[in-house]
């Protein structure tokens, strides 16, 4: 069951234990498998264990390209 | 024109065009090749998230979505199956597991039909939980069943650790633990012999090994893309893996770069490699014998293996010969090609997993299909 779900953490236990929370739902969730990680930063969390940091500066360029796309679109219908 | 838009229409606008993208791209393709595009998702959470979001019926004209070897009940073969359902009718035994395998079908019963005749059996969301019930309940064995793949066996290894640091000695794990590529590289070891155009690769798979890790299918001329999990990451995966075959460039691209790195997650591995081994080969349902494929525990951690701490001499049936879950989870067909399907093999009925893992291909199209 490969299921991951986006989480923020909000408190950094020590250095194996934090608090992350998505949607209102908070977890104690495991940071072994991320070193360096702190507070603020997004996580994908499998099975209870946070299983990287999610880049936000790769999250950025995603969005950009995808407005990219929409303008396009939009561009299509208008011109 | 007033642009105002709230951030989930943002989203549906940004869904919707690139939707239109994908079928543009999938119909000229389509048009070229003068038939259906046949796609594979490797990861049974690919299949249900693609079939849940109503992507596979909406490309359904020009690109055929197949599943493959990636949802790993499905892929446990009968006799794993068998063995790890036996354990619950052991004296003073708590068997703690992830949730979609209480009603998945061994030869002769299943986890919640053992529960319903009395043996103690517990669902976990984190394999944490497990330890914490073991280190409170003393007297009680507490076997974690521990199904997965790469994402997965690093937080079975951490596990590990934990129980050992923690001296427990009624705290055991019954690995059924498998890797993605050699099941890849099974598929084509015969050359295509589905005809494939391209691969959606696992994304959380992908997160641990690395895009790196999945070089290897370029051999095959047969280009592939990484792909995420919400909406807009199935529909650019799918998109970016449209643009590979329309170059007729075989690489593997990665549209899910904010959580995928080229290199994996070294940590995680690194946990890996401290507590398990590959085993020199691993049987695997619908693809038989696949050499190092399946992770067993290092002789180190031996005492916490239920594979060898329990014996489990069970008498596995043959599985239903009409069931075609076996080629299904191969790509060979689709669920719809079963005799059994949504007949005498449902949700409630399953005969084959399938039907009955949340990532099952068969359990998919029942619902969302």
């Amino acid at each position: 069951m490969c299921l991951g779900i986006p989480m923020r953490l909000i408190n950094i236990e020590n250095n194996l234990m934090a608090t992350a929370e998505t949607m209102g739902v908070k977890r104690t969730i495991s940071i072994q498998l991320v070193p360096n990680v702190k507070v603020g930063d997004d996580v994908l969390v499998h099975a209870g264990f946070a299983i990287e940091k999610i880049d936000p500066a790769e999250a950025a360029e995603r969005i950009t390209l995808l407005k990219t796309l929409l303008e396009e679109r939009f561009d299509e219908q208008t011109g | 024109m007033n642009k105002q838009v709230d951030f989930q229409s943002r989203d549906d606008d940004l869904a919707q065009a690139l939707m239109e993208r994908v079928k543009r791209l999938g119909r000229q393709l389509a048009e070229e090749k003068g038939r259906k595009l046949i796609l594979m998702e490797v990861c049974g959470t690919h299949t249900v998230a693609y079939a849940r979001s109503g992507i596979t019926d909406l490309v359904g004209e020009y690109l055929e979505l197949r599943s493959g070897p990636g949802c790993p009940i499905c892929v446990t073969h009968q006799g794993d199956l068998d063995r790890v359902f036996s354990l619950a009718g052991l004296q003073d035994t708590l068997i703690v597991t992830f949730g979609d395998l209480l009603r998945v079908p061994g030869s002769f019963t299943t986890l919640e039909k053992e529960k319903a005749k009395g043996s103690r059996v517990q669902i976990c969301y984190s394999p944490l939980e497990a330890v914490e019930t073991a280190a409170q309940n003393r007297n009680t064995q507490v076997i974690f069943i521990a199904i997965g793949f790469e994402t997965t066996a690093p937080a079975i290894a951490s596990t590990i650790l934990q129980a050992a640091a923690r001296q427990l000695n009624n705290f055991w794990v019954y690995p059924v633990l498998k890797l993605v590529p050699p099941a890849i590289s099974a598929l084509l070891q015969n050359g295509n012999p589905t005809g494939l155009d391209g691969f959606l690769l696992p994304g959380h798979v992908s997160t641990v090994l690395g895009s790196n890790a999945f070089s290897f299918i370029a051999k095959s001329g047969i280009p592939a893309v990484v792909a995420g999990f919400e909406s807009i990451d199935l529909l650019l995966g799918l998109y970016a893996l449209l643009q590979l075959i329309a170059e007729k460039k075989v690489a593997v691209g990665n549209a899910y770069t904010h959580v995928v790195r080229k290199e994996g997650n070294k940590t995680a591995r690194k946990l890996i490699e401290r507590c398990f081994e590959v085993e020199a080969a691993t049987l695997w349902r619908g693809l038989g014998l696949i050499p190092e494929s399946g992770y067993t525990l290092k002789p180190r951690y031996a005492e916490y293996d239920a594979r060898r701490q329990f014996i489990t001499d069970v008498v596995t049936a043959e599985t239903d010969p009409l069931c075609i879950c076996g080629e299904v989870i191969t790509g060979r067909a689709t669920p719809h090609e079963c005799p059994l399907f949504s007949r005498r093999c449902t949700p409630t009925s399953p005969v084959g997993p399938c039907m009955v893992s949340p990532e099952g291909a068969c359990g998919a199209y029942y619902h969302y299909r």
